[in-house]
Formats: C-alpha cells, sequence, structure tokens
C-alpha cells in the first residue's frame, strides 16, 4: 500500500517535473553482489553501467569479501541510509535478508533480485532478473554433453559446493532429463562430486574423476570455476579426444581452452544483459513507464519485449547461449 | 643395526612412517593410489605449499609466526599479473623478479614492525594479513587477471618438463628446499636463526644480531610468499583478488608444525618440513580418490592433522626413550 502511494507520488512528480522543467534527480541505482572479485559481477556491472549512460542514472557497485549468507545485510544498511532509489541485490541467501529487505521496500527503495532469487520468499523482493527460465539449464547442459560424446558413456558432473541451491536444481534437472529422456538411455551418469569454487580442490576431485572412472567420456561443470579447472586437467594431460569436458563457463575464462581444442562448447548467458535489463525496468518504474505487475509487458533496447511472469520474475533470454569456436570472439565478458 | 636406529631416532622417521601408513592404507582400498600418475597428482599440489613452508619453517625456528604469507602471496601475484595484463610488452620472466621483490618488501616491513615496535609478529602478522589483502583489492579494483593475460610460458612451466614429466615447478619447489638446506645446515646467519629461537635472551649475548636476524627471516617468508605468487599464475592461470592466496597460512603453518618444527622456536629441518608438505599432498589427493563427500572432507582433513601429530610426538618419545635406555 505503502509502496503504490510512493509510486503514485513518484509518477505525480515525474509529471510535474516534466511540465515545470526536467530538474529531476537522477535515479540512484546500486547492485550488491556476492562477493568481490568475481568476474562474473564485472559483466552484470557492465551491463548496468551502459545503461545508466544512456539513462541518465546514477549507478555503484558494492560488494562483501566472502559469499555469505548474512554479509550482504550490513552492505544493504548502508545503502538504506545513503537514500538509494533502487537496490539490486544477487542474494546470498533465500531467507537470511527477508529482514533488511523489507526495511528497504518500507523506505520506498525498489527492491529486485537480479541472477538469483529468494527462493520461497520473493514477497520480499519487489521483480527478479533472472537470465533464463532455470529450469532450462539442466536439461540444455545434457543434451550439448550428449551431442559431444554421440549420447553414448559414462559421464560425470564435478558441481561447485553441496548447497549451493542454484547448483542442486541444475543438478536434480540433468538426473531427471538422464533418467526420463530416452534420448540419453545410453548416457550413465557415474559420479557427482564438489569442489567449492576452489581451483585447488576442483583439480583434484577432476583427477579422482579420471583416475576412479577409467571410462568416463564426459564431465558437465555447471560453475565456472569447476569447468576451468576441469579443463585445465584434460588440457596438462592431453586427453581432450577421449575426456570432453563442458558446463557453464564465462568466455573470458574458457577462450583458451576452446581455442586450442580442450572445449569444444560450452554454454551460458549474458550476464551483461541482466544488468542492462534490471536498469531499464528499475528507471521504468519509478519512472512510470512500466508496470510492475504480472503479465505486463515492456520494450527495452537490444532484447526485444520482455514480459513480467509469474512471481514477477524477467528473463533476459529463452535458451542458454552455446559458445564456441566459431562465436567465442564475439563475445567480450 | 646402528644405521637402522639412527633413522628412527630422527624427528622425521614418525612422519615418514605416517605417510608410508596412510599411502598403504589408501592403496590397499583403491590400487591406483599407488601409482606414477598419482605421485604427479600429489607433487603437483605442493609446490606452492613447499616453497612457503621453508619461510614459515625458518620464522616459526626463530620464534615468531607469518600469518601474513596468503596475502604476500596473493598481492604479489595481482601485481605481476597486472604487468602482464597493461604492460604485455615486458619480458615475461620479469614477473619473477616483481613477485619475489614486492614479497620480500611486504615480509621486510612486518619484520619492521616486529623488530621496531617489539610488537609479538602473531598480532603484526595477522594485521598486515587484512592490510595486504586490502590493498590487493584496492590496486586490482577488485577484478580478477584473466587466463588470457597470463603468459603461455609461465602456465606451460607447471605443464611442461625438462626431464621425467616432471613439471618445472616441482624442480623449483625441490631447488628451494635444497638451498634452504644450505643456508641453514652451512652459513653461520642460518645457524644463528636456530641459536635465536632456542635462546633469545642468550642470543644477543653470543653476539647474535637479533633484529636483523629477524629482519630477514621475516624477507625471505616474504620473498618466496611472493615466489609462490607468480606460481600460482602459472600452477592456475588466473589471479583473483580475493582466492589468490586465501588459506595459504592454514596449510603451510600446518605443514610445517606436522613436519616436525616446534612452535616453540629453535628446532626444524629441511627434511621434516619436506615430508610434511608431502603427507597434506597425499591426504589431499586420497580423500577425493576415495570418494569421501566433499562435506566431509575438510572434517577429516584436520583429524588427520592431528592424528598426524600425535604419531609423531609418540614415535618422537619413544625414540628418546629408548635412547636414554641405551646410554644406562
Amino acid at each position: 500500500m505503502l509502496k503504490k502511494t510512493l509510486l503514485a507520488g513518484l509518477a505525480l512528480g515525474m509529471a510535474m517535473a516534466t511540465t515545470v522543467a526536467i530538474a529531476q534527480e537522477p535515479v540512484k541505482i546500486v547492485y550488491i553482489g556476492k562477493n568481490t572479485g568475481n568476474p562474473y559481477f564485472d559483466s552484470i556491472t557492465g551491463g548496468f553501467e551502459d545503461a545508466c549512460k544512456s539513462l541518465g542514472c546514477e549507478f555503484e557497485f558494492v560488494a562483501p569479501a566472502t559469499a555469505e549468507a548474512t554479509s550482504q545485510i550490513p552492505f544493504i544498511e548502508a545503502q538504506i541510509q545513503r537514500g538509494v532509489n533502487v537496490i539490486a541485490i544477487a542474494p546470498n541467501s533465500p531467507d537470511a535478508l527477508n529482514q533488511v529487505l523489507d526495511s528497504a521496500k518500507a523506505k520506498g527503495i525498489l527492491v529486485l533480485t537480479v541472477n538469483g532469487d529468494l527462493v520461497g520468499n520473493e514477497s520480499h523482493r519487489d521483480a527478479t532478473i533472472l537470465p533464463v527460465d532455470f529450469t532450462k539449464t539442466g536439461p540444455n547442459q545434457v543434451e550439448l554433453m550428449g551431442s559431444m560424446i554421440g549420447y553414448k558413456g559414462d559421464i560425470a558432473i564435478l558441481s561447485a559446493t553441496t548447497e549451493a541451491p542454484d547448483q542442486n536444481t541444475w543438478i536434480a534437472a540433468m538426473n531427471d532429463t538422464l533418467k526420463n529422456d530416452p534420448k540419453y538411455k545410453d548416457m550413465n551418469l557415474v559420479a557427482t562430486v564438489y569442489g567449492d569454487d576452489q581451483p585447488e580442490k576442483s583439480t583434484t576431485e577432476m583427477e579422482a574423476l579420471l583416475s576412479n572412472y577409467p571410462n568416463l567420456v564426459g564431465v558437465i561443470a555447471p560453475t565456472t570455476v569447476g569447468i576451468a579447472a576441469a579443463a585445465q586437467v584434460v588440457q596438462s594431460r592431453g586427453i581432450a579426444d577421449k575426456v570432453h569436458v563442458t558446463g557453464l563457463g564465462l568466455p573470458s575464462e574458457m577462450r583458451d581452452f576452446v581455442k586450442d581444442g580442450t572445449v569444444s562448447a560450452f554454454q551460458l548467458w549474458s550476464p551483461y544483459n541482466e544488468g542492462w535489463l534490471a536498469a531499464h525496468f528499475a528507471v521504468g518504474v519509478l519512472g512510470g513507464t512500466i508496470k510492475n505487475e504480472v503479465g505486463s509487458t515492456f520494450e527495452v533496447p537490444n532484447l526485444g519485449t520482455i514480459t513480467i511472469a509469474d512471481k514477477n520474475a524477467m528473463n533476459t533470454q529463452a535458451e542458454l547461449t552455446t559458445f564456441d569456436a566459431k562465436n567465442i570472439d564475439e563475445f567480450n565478458f | 643395526m646402528n644405521l637402522l636406529r639412527n633413522i628412527f631416532l630422527r624427528r622425521e622417521a614418525g612422519i615418514a612412517v605416517m605417510i608410508v601408513l596412510f599411502c598403504i592404507a589408501v592403496g590397499a582400498v583403491k590400487p591406483q593410489f599407488l601409482t606414477l600418475d598419482s605421485l604427479r597428482i600429489i607433487l603437483l599440489l605442493t609446490p606452492l605449499i613447499m616453497i612457503g613452508a621453508m619461510g614459515q619453517m625458518l620464522v616459526i625456528v626463530a620464534r615468531h609466526v607469518d600469518l601474513s604469507i596468503g596475502s604476500m602471496l596473493g598481492f604479489s601475484a595481482m601485481v605481476t599479473g597486472m604487468m602482464f595484463k597493461f604492460y604485455p610488452e615486458i619480458w615475461w620472466p620479469v614477473g619473477f623478479l616483481v613477485s619475489i621483490g614486492i614479497g620480500a618488501a611486504l615480509g621486510l616491513l612486518n619484520g619492521v614492525l616486529v623488530t621496531l615496535f617489539r610488537l609479538p609478529a602473531i598480532i603484526v602478522t595477522l594485521g598486515t594479513l587484512n592490510l595486504y589483502r586490502g590493498l590487493t583489492y584496492i590496486v586490482s579494483n577488485a577484478k580478477q587477471i584473466d587466463r588470457q593475460f597470463v603468459p603461455s610460458a609461465l602456465k606451460s612451466m607447471s605443464q611442461t618438463s625438462p626431464i621425467f614429466g616432471i613439471p618445472w615447478i616441482i624442480f623449483i619447489s625441490f631447488g628451494i628446499g635444497l638451498l634452504t638446506y644450505g643456508f641453514v645446515m652451512h652459513t653461520r646467519v642460518g645457524r644463528q636463526i636456530f641459536a635465536l629461537g632456542s635462546n633469545p635472551i642468550a642470543a644477543p649475548l653470543r653476539g647474535i644480531a637479533v633484529n636483523k636476524v629477524t629482519l630477514l627471516v621475516f624477507t625471505i617468508s616474504g620473498a618466496l610468499s611472493g615466489l609462490a605468487g607468480i606460481l600460482y599464475a602459472s600452477r592456475w592461470g588466473f589471479v583473483n583478488p580475493s582466492n589468490t592466496g586465501s588459506g595459504f597460512e592454514f596449510q603451510v603453518i600446518a605443514a610445517v608444525v606436522i613436519g616436525g618444527v616446534s612452535i616453540n622456536g629453535g628446532v626444524g629441518t629441511v627434511l621434516g618440513t619436506v615430508l610434511g608438505v608431502l603427507l597434506l599432498g597425499c591426504v589431499a589427493a586420497a580423500l577425493p580418490l576415495l570418494g569421501i563427500p566433499g562435506t566431509t572432507q575438510s572434517a577429516i582433513y584436520g583429524a588427520v592433522i592431528l592424528i598426524a601429530l600425535l604419531i609423531d610426538r609418540t614415535v618422537r618419545q619413544q625414540g628418546i626413550a629408548s635412547l636414554s635406555r641405551a646410554r644406562a
């Protein structure tokens, strides 16, 4: 209720401002990442920055040193104090932030989750921006793996941490796809191991997979650290023709492995477009040109028509992007 | 017979027994653990820890401790990585000088704070652990140095080999071990570190320049962290402001202490430290091979460290007991 009044007030303010003179304060947007030094977020930030250049908003990126559940709370509090208009966040926990996000919303701040959602606690944010419909990640990855190994043979999964919610959703979907789709009946998932998103640990887990499963023909690593570590092991052993590595990776980290043939293809989405969409959405909602309601649509330059789906969720693309030697140089993140 | 007894009387006996027992036990379940291939995996896990452990050993022998090595590693690797990224025209081996030089400077600063202000090393290096990590974020603007910027010649040092298929970085780490051995056994300063650690009060009376020796051990520890920094870029192909070197101090101090270096100073050997490093490498390689789930690995890793310390202590006490019996 309070929010609606505020939005109405803002819209009114906008209308008045346009009639008198355009002297409105620029929209202040902050994006709170999972942790600092994570190249993935550089790309999302780039999308925000470029969008703000064209829309005239102010943007800042902040993030805690480590990706712990509660480490983002002080950052959110500080931004409420600062008086930003929009808090976009990649939440480190689906429930630990409920209270502090509620107090942000109570101050009239537009709260968006970007690149990860508060699953089960959607009422504590206004909308979410996700790169793709995440239910497609598992099946898309299995299909890519299958196409690399002729839909036949032993495969394994190298994941991040055992408790990561997105990883577990994807892995469960991979298991389902392998079990239920007859196309993949000759693909045999022999192990799922966890490298904790550390290069050392991911490497030892990958080495152990090769040692324990000599008939292994493929490894899916749906995590950027894992896929790079797995590729490095395959590269240094010179077994790229025997063991095929794929998964979710950043083009900037995987370029060398694709060019030397260690990895023939991998997938991801565009983190850049998440930032781009989030900034356009936020400015549109605050300016009154976009209605944050399920079913409403709006146009975003370069992305086309975006529809607000169930639970106020938006996606930047319909399917995962597949990167290979042909297209990898077109991506600069 | 005498030779055998002498071997068992050495401090390193306990840890060596531990390594052999551990490998046999793992090999009984997973025979592929006792192959040359898994030896290669173990050796590739250890070079950075080995290099860090040599510096840490000297610091602990001098009755100090250096908790900042992971941050020194991270900072020197980051600056070197930024040099590769922004000045690609510079000949890449210069990176070694840069990384080692920066590490040495940071280590020297630790030493200055410890000697000049008479502060306990554990507090000083706890502070610089955070300070140096913070500086890493600042200089890098919290941005990772990606794989494409690290020279391929540097990366291939972790993969190509001069001989026997053993990559260069393993030779470098054992080379550092040999140099450290020569330094502590055959130089005056090297012996003074031990004298200082066994009795810091008597040391100046015997003409040891305590401050100089202290500055030296911290500078060496920093320089070796810097070397480990550029080798991190070689081994993993990237430098990340938060991950690179994070937790390095725990692995290294565990290896040094398992290797029989006394935390009370004055006691420790290069061989023992090398064995401590190898035991940690064996454990780290064996846990995933045994299919132990990620959730329990770190508990088991910790337990193995404690068991190793207990066995080491027991074996050594029995050695001492049999020695006194023999003399009686």
